[in-house]
């Protein structure tokens, strides 16, 4: 039994062979786990230290560092509001207060019926349309205390499900296509490629 | 009064609704510079993005070509495309991630071709959900139309391109860091020398790191020939640009300008670009090129958008981010708000940059919400000296990475600007802005 489960396991083996180093899948098979559990978990952690060949130790250690994985649970919804410098000049404090109040928790906490995660965030790269609030990583341009509370209403009633999906950012991307070749048989074309453009170089000096 | 009209290089598609799909791309040129490159000799491809002298679009503003002429020494590996855009107020890359990922999966193809490599990356910040669906969708289009994968349009070069997604951390933009995340670890970047990408870089071997807007730019110059693209612009500020302008401004957004021949004052007024100020107030101070930018007052508005005009006045272009403060603007906050960011976003290697963003933010915290003190505002200074000796521009480096030295920029601004406001919020024992 994986902890993963076996759709998102396919998934995972994949991502781990789009990379020359298995290791290089850490970020992805994170955001995989996320998605599936809302949180990274000791067992999604134990599964990924096992498709990386690292440690669960330097699983956790390296999910810490990134501020979008969440090692405790969090609520349905991980609201973000961004307080930086643009945001700044249109009211994002604010926002972020109003926000607060009307989940009902404090910034970085999660609402009482569990639904909301509420977090300042630093710029989201959208800034012109300030201030900017994100749910589960969907921009959801909503920038007054009127159009927050109506989204607050549309989430709660799952009338955005499809706009706003769960947690993780890689839900609705599959790569379909791909070089799959044998590493080797790459090498080889890469070696003679390189001879050839060499041969070319050094006709081209004389 | 701007001037508008040069070609839209980078955003001629963004005004249709469909400008992310394939049929819209092959209707519009999509891969026909792709499909010209690669009638060309890899050499000469390069030889074109040299002769376009383009600058880098991700801040440090390197030539792209003069970056991978290095390639003639040693081979590279791999090409990895920048897209982590987490500088404050820096949203051009999102636009053209979201409006036009065929451009950008083309420029990457043509960049690979031209640097040989058979492995490339996108790097997109974690937090562009919808970046990257429409970037794995391009690339999954682009396999199917034979523009990616083995033996691209019946030639002899063969790609594989992986988008890899971010999770959240300033620091990975720096180029060394992103290799760090791209290998499956914390973002940490790495010292220079020896970890410089184009000698040491992804998996240990030679790599080229590139913006997404400076690889957007390469099928247009292909198709138009570098020197058409050199021909715009002026001085070593070639060819149009994307800027990203917010801020007090009416009509916030991202406008593709050509260098050079527009002014900070054309950005900001004109009426098809920013629109002028909100409630026509006066301009109190500008951040010419992301948060790192030292400030302009509004006695520099016309000065030209070009690199080496921004530097030779004390500042960089940087990112293209052009944030607007107005009269009502409280200059304190906006620097705590900023300070509190880097102190966020240090990756905590180097103590200057770790330590030294910790006091600094609780220095302004508490004179912009009580409890400051006259003689802060020395101390303030006194410790950005420590951060970068001198707080000369550009900043003298005590640290892994220039993320630490360019933290003292604003407060040194702010301070030499708007002294008379940090003593205001002394003697009112907080903002009088509240
Ligand atoms: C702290 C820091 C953050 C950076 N963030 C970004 C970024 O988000 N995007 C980017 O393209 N370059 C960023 N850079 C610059 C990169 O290190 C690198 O110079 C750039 O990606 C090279 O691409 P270019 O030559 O096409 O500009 C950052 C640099 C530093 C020091
Ligand atoms: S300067 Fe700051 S961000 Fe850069 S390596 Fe040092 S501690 Fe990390
Ligand atoms: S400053 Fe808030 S999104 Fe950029």
């Amino acid at each position: 039994m994986t902890h993963f489960r076996t759709d998102l396991r396919q998934r995972a083996v994949e991502l781990v062979s789009l990379y020359p180093r298995k290791r290089s899948a850490m970020l992805p098979l994170l955001h995989l786990a996320q998605e599936q559990d809302g949180y990274v978990t000791d067992e999604a952690m134990a599964e990924i230290a096992e498709l990386t060949g690292t440690t669960p130790a330097e699983v956790r250690g390296t999910a810490a560092f990134y501020d979008m994985f969440h090692l405790e649970p969090v609520g349905k919804y991980v609201v973000g509001v961004c307080t930086n410098i643009a945001c700044l000049l249109a009211g994002g404090e604010d926002l972020l207060a109003h926000a607060s109040s009307t989940l009902g928790c404090a910034v970085g906490g999660t609402s009482p019926d569990g639904l909301f995660t509420l977090e300042e965030t630093e710029c989201l790269a959208d800034c012109n349309i300030a201030p900017v609030v994100q749910v589960n990583h969907r921009y959801v341009r909503t920038t007054t205390p009127e159009l927050f509370d109506a989204l607050v209403d549309d989430l709660r009633n799952g009338r955005l499900d499809h706009d706003v999906p769960p947690h993780g950012t890689l839900i609705r991307i599959r790569r379909s296509g791909g070089l799959r070749v044998d590493p080797e048989e790459l090498a080889g074309e890469r070696a003679e490629a390189r001879a050839a453009r060499e041969a070319r170089v050094a006709t081209e000096a004389k | 009064m701007a001037f508008l009209d040069s070609p839209k290089i980078v955003s001629s598609r963004a005004k249709f609704a469909d400008s992310h799909t394939l049929a819209r791309y092959l209707e519009t040129g999509g891969y026909e510079g792709l499909r010209k490159a690669l009638t060309m000799f890899p050499e000469q491809v390069a030889a074109e993005v040299d002769a376009a002298s383009l600058l880098g679009r991700g801040g440090a503003g390197f030539p792209a070509g003069r970056k991978w002429s290095m390639l003639r020494k040693s081979p590279v590996s791999y090409l990895v495309v920048n897209g982590d855009e987490s500088e404050p107020a820096t949203f051009k890359d999102h636009y053209l991630v979201e409006r036009d990922p065929h451009q950008l999966v083309e420029g990457v193809i043509i960049a690979a071709y031209a640097l040989q490599v058979t492995q490339a990356f996108i790097y997109l910040r974690g937090e562009f959900a919808l970046g990257l669906e429409r970037v794995q969708q391009a690339i999954n289009e682009a396999y199917e139309h034979g523009a990616l994968g083995r033996k691209i349009f019946g030639s002899s070069f063969s790609l594989d391109l992986v988008v890899h997604p971010g999770a959240g951390a300033y620091i990975c933009g720096e180029e060394t860091a992103l290799i760090e995340a791209l290998e499956g670890k914390r973002g940490f970047p790495r010292i220079k020398p020896p970890f410089f990408p184009a000698v040491t870089g992804l998996y240990g071997e030679p790599t080229v790191v590139n913006n997404v807007e400076t690889m957007s730019n390469m099928p247009w110059i292909v198709l138009n020939g570098g020197a058409a693209f050199a021909a715009l612009g002026g001085g070593r500020s070639t060819g149009t640009r994307l800027f990203a302008l917010s801020g007090r401004v009416r009509n916030p957004g991202v406008f593709e300008i050509e260098m050079v021949k527009n002014t900070f004052r054309d950005l900001i007024y004109d009426p098809q670009l920013g629109g002028g100020v909100i409630d026509d107030r006066a301009i109190k101070a500008i951040i010419p090129g992301g948060v790192s930018a030292p400030w302009f007052g509004p006695e520099l508005l016309d000065l030209p958008l070009g690199q080496d005009e921004v530097a030779e006045k004390g500042s960089m272009l940087g990112s293209g981010s052009i944030v607007v403060m107005d009269e009502t603007t409280c200059v304190v906050r906006a620097t705590w708000r900023i300070i509190k960011f880097f102190s966020r976003e240090s990756c905590g290697q180097c103590t200057p940059c770790r330590e030294g963003s910790g006091w600094l933010e609780r220095i302004m915290y508490r004179l912009e919400h009580g409890g400051g003190r006259i003689e802060d505002v020395d101390l303030l200074l006194d410790l950005c000296d420590n951060i970068a000796p001198g707080l000369t521009w550009p900043p003298q480096q005590t640290t892994i990475c220039v993320l630490g030295p360019s933290m003292p920029s604003s407060i040194n601004a702010a301070i030499s600007m708007f002294r008379d406001d940090f003593y205001a919020h002394v003697q009112h024992g907080g903002c009088p802005h509240d």
